[in-house]
C-alpha cells in the first residue's frame, strides 16, 4: 500500500521537492549576507544612535523579498490543502478506482491511514521546512521590521516557526475530509479552500489575541508610543496628540488596544489614529503655546501633558510570548487535524460507497 | 468449499427513500456461474456492491463465502469484485497494476497474471489510461483472476465493450473459471451475454429478485402454453403463471410449474434463457400496471 501511496503521489511530491529546493539555494546563497549586513548595520549604529533609521532604511531594502516569502508561507498550507488534500480521495471516486483498490485484500480503513499518513507527512515536512527556512533567512528583517510587520504581528506570525506545520496538517486533512464528503474534486477544492480561509482569517483575529491574557500597562507619553504632537499656529485650538502602536520597552509587541488617558482617567477618543487626541491644554500660553515652537519646544509640550498626567494605555502581546503561542497554536491546530482525520475514518467506514 | 457462496436474508438496500433492493432472499450454492440479468435500474449493482462490501445493507443480512461482506482482510483476499465500467488507474502501466495486485493480495499470482497479459497481446508498459476498453477490461479481469479468489464477481464487465471483444473477455473468463474452478457471478442487461455462459440464473427487475436457480432446472420447469382462448384462473393449482396475453381467440401463457403438463388443449413449447427472462420482466410491468390501476380506483 506504501508503494501504491507513493506511485501515485511522487509527480506531486517532486514537484514540491523542486520548488523547495530552488527556494533553500535562493535562501542560502542570499542569507549569509544579509546576516552579515544587518550586523555590521548594528555595530555602525550603535555607535551613534542611529538605530531607528538603520531598521527603516535595512527593513525598506528587503521589503519586497520579505513580504513575498511571507505570502508565500502562508498560502503554501492553503495549496496543500487544495491541491493534495481535496483530490486525494475525490480523484479515486470521479474515476471509479477506489472500487478497483478497495477490492484487494486491504481494508478501507488501512488504505486511508496509509493515503493519509504518508501524504500527510511529506506535506507537513514540507510547509515545515519551508517555514523554518524562511524564518531562518528573515530574522534579521524581523529584527528591523516596523510594529506592524514584526513577528508577533498576525500575518508575519503565521509564517514563522513551526505554526505553518499545524496549518499544513489542517489544511491537508481538511481537504481529504471535504472531498470525501462532497465527492468532486472541483466543488470539494473550492469548498476546503473557504473554510480553510474562513478559519485562517477568523482565528489570528479571535482567539490569538486570548491564548494568554494580554498585558495592560499605562506608559507616560514619549517618542516611542506617540507618533507626533500637532500644536496648532493659529491659538485657540487645542493640540492634537497620535499615539503610535507601541510599547515602550518592549519592542516588537502585538499591540491589541492602544487608547490614550485624560488625566481623570477617562479614554480621549481618536488618540490612535484619524484625527488625533485633543489635548486639554493651553495653547495660548505656557510651554505649547506656538510661539515658543522654537526648536525642541514640543518637548517642553509633551513634558507638560504628561505631567498634566495624559497617559498611553496599551493592551499588548508582548515578543517573548511568540514560541508559548506559536506551540499554542500549533497544538489547537493539530487538535483540530486529529479531529477531522477521525471524522474521515469514521465516514470512509460508514457513508461511502 | 463452502455449500453456498452467497446467502442473502430479507436483504435490501434503501437510497435516501427509494428502495434499489427489496427483500432480496437468495442462496447461491458453491460452483456456479450465476447470471444476474434485469433492466437498468434494477438493483444489480446494488446487491453486488453489497454482496462485494462496498455498501452495507439497510434492512436484512447477506453473507459471503460464509463471511461478513469486507469484513477483514482475509474475507477481501476471497472475493474478487471487477466494478462496472472495469476502471483502472488511468496514469499508472500495467506492469504498475500487476505490482499492486502482487503488494496488495497474499495470495496473488503473478505467473498467472503475466501469463495472461502476454496471451492478450498487450506490453507491460503500456498506460491503462491508453488501452481500449475491452483490453481494459481484461486488465481489471486478469486482477481479480490472479488475486486467486473463491467467489468472483462482476459488474456489467462487457457492458461497453464491441461483440467482438465481449465474446472474448467471456471466453477468457469461462477458461478460467473451468482453470481454477471458481464460483463467479456476473451481471448484465442482457441475455445474450449470459446465455452461453451461465448455469445458474437470477432475474432482478423493479429491485426484486423475480427467480433464482439453475439454468436446467429453470428451463425444465418453465413452458409456454399456447391454446384456445382461457383465463388464468382455469389453470390447474400447481401453474403458476409467469405471463399471459390473450388474442381473440387465443391465450398465451408461460408458466411454472413441477408437473408433465397433460392438457391435450395445449401446444407446449420450450422456453429459452431469454423467452424466460422476458417473462419475468413482463410479469413485473405488468403487476406495476396493476397496482397503478388500482391506485387510480
Amino acid at each position: 500500500m506504501i508503494w501504491l501511496t507513493w506511485r501515485q503521489f511522487r509527480g506531486s511530491a517532486a514537484m514540491m521537492a523542486a520548488v523547495l529546493g530552488v527556494l533553500a539555494v535562493a535562501l542560502a546563497v542570499t542569507g549569509p549576507g544579509l546576516a552579515s549586513a544587518y550586523s555590521a548595520g548594528i555595530a555602525d549604529c550603535t555607535t551613534d544612535d542611529t538605530c531607528a533609521g538603520f531598521y527603516n532604511r535595512f527593513f525598506g531594502e528587503y521589503d519586497l523579498p520579505f513580504l513575498a516569502l511571507t505570502l508565500g508561507v502562508l498560502i503554501l498550507p492553503a495549496l496543500i490543502g487544495l491541491f493534495w488534500g481535496a483530490p486525494l480521495i475525490t480523484r479515486e471516486l470521479e474515476a471509479g478506482t477506489h472500487l478497483l483498490v478497495w477490492n484487494q485484500s486491504i481494508t478501507r480503513g488501512r488504505w486511508l491511514a496509509v493515503k493519509l499518513g504518508l501524504t500527510g507527512l511529506v506535506a507537513v515536512a514540507a510547509v515545515g521546512l519551508c517555514g523554518l527556512m524562511v524564518t531562518w533567512w528573515s530574522d534579521p528583517l524581523d529584527k528591523s521590521a516596523a510594529e506592524g510587520m514584526a513577528l508577533m504581528a498576525p500575518l508575519v506570525f503565521s509564517a514563522r516557526g513551526i505554526a505553518p506545520m499545524g496549518y499544513a496538517a489542517f489544511a491537508f486533512v481538511l481537504g481529504v475530509t471535504v472531498g470525501m464528503v462532497v465527492r468532486r474534486t472541483l466543488p470539494a477544492m473550492a469548498l476546503t479552500l473557504a473554510v480553510f480561509a474562513a478559519i485562517q482569517l477568523t482565528l489570528p483575529t479571535m482567539v490569538r489575541p486570548h491564548l494568554v491574557a494580554p498585558v495592560t500597562a499605562t506608559f507616560e507619553l514619549g517618542m516611542e508610543n506617540m507618533e507626533s504632537l500637532s500644536i496648532p499656529r493659529e491659538g485657540g485650538e487645542s493640540p492634537r496628540l497620535f499615539l503610535r502602536e507601541a510599547v515602550p520597552g518592549h519592542p516588537g509587541s502585538w499591540v491589541l488596544a492602544n487608547e490614550l488617558l485624560a488625566p481623570s482617567g477617562q479614554v480621549i477618543s481618536g488618540g490612535d489614529g484619524g484625527t488625533g487626541a485633543v489635548i486639554n491644554v493651553s495653547s495660548t500660553s505656557g510651554p505649547c503655546a506656538p510661539r515658543n515652537a522654537a526648536p525642541g519646544a514640543g518637548d517642553g509640550c509633551l513634558g507638560e501633558v504628561n505631567r498634566l498626567g495624559y497617559r498611553q494605555q496599551v493592551t499588548y502581546q508582548p515578543l517573548e510570548r511568540f514560541w508559548i503561542f506559536q506551540w499554542i497554536e500549533t497544538g489547537i491546530y493539530a487538535l483540530l487535524t486529529v479531529g477531522l482525520a477521525w471524522l474521515s475514518f469514521w465516514w470512509i467506514r460508514r457513508r461511502l460507497s | 468449499m463452502t455449500s453456498s457462496v452467497l446467502e442473502a436474508q430479507g436483504l435490501g438496500k434503501k437510497y435516501g427513500k427509494r428502495w434499489a433492493l427489496r427483500e432480496c432472499t437468495i442462496d447461491i450454492p458453491a460452483g456456479h456461474v450465476v447470471g444476474l440479468v434485469g433492466p437498468n435500474g434494477a438493483g444489480k449493482t446494488t446487491l453486488l456492491k453489497l454482496a462485494s462490501g462496498q455498501l452495507e445493507p439497510t434492512a436484512g443480512s447477506i453473507t459471503v463465502l460464509g463471511g461478513r461482506p469486507a469484513g477483514g482482510p482475509a474475507q477481501l483476499a476471497r472475493v474478487g469484485f471487477v466494478a462496472q465500467g472495469t476502471p483502472v488507474y488511468a496514469g499508472l502501466s500495467i506492469a504498475d497494476h500487476l505490482r499492486l495486485g502482487a503488494r496488495l493480495n497474499p495470495r496473488w499470482d503473478d505467473a498467472r497474471a503475466r501469463e495472461r497479459i502476454a496471451q492478450l497481446g498487450l506490453t507491460f508498459d503500456r498506460r491503462a489510461g491508453k488501452l481500449s476498453g475491452g483490453q481494459r477490461a481484461q486488465v481489471a479481469l486478469t486482477l481479480g483472476l490472479a488475486k486467486r479468489p473463491e467467489l468472483l464477481i462482476l459488474d456489467e464487465p462487457v457492458a461497453s465493450l464491441d461483440p467482438l471483444a465481449r465474446r472474448e473477455f467471456l471466453r477468457g473468463l469461462m477458461e478460467a473459471t473451468v482453470e481454477h474452478q471458481l464460483s463467479v457471478v456476473l451481471s448484465s442487461h442482457l441475455v445474450s451475454d449470459l446465455e452461453r455462459t451461465c448455469d445458474y440464473l437470477i432475474v432482478l427487475v423493479d429491485s426484486r429478485v423475480q427467480v433464482a436457480g439453475e439454468v436446467d432446472k429453470l428451463l425444465a420447469t418453465h413452458h409456454r402454453l399456447t391454446g384456445p382462448r382461457r383465463d388464468a384462473d382455469r389453470l390447474p393449482a400447481d401453474q403458476h403463471v409467469i405471463s399471459a396475453s390473450h388474442t381473440d381467440r387465443q391465450s398465451t401463457f408461460v408458466v411454472r410449474t413441477d408437473a408433465p403438463i397433460h392438457d391435450p388443449a395445449w401446444t407446449v413449447t420450450q422456453l429459452g434463457m431469454e423467452d424466460l427472462v422476458l417473462a419475468y420482466m413482463d410479469k413485473s410491468t405488468a403487476e406495476c400496471r396493476r397496482a397503478a390501476l388500482e391506485m387510480q380506483r
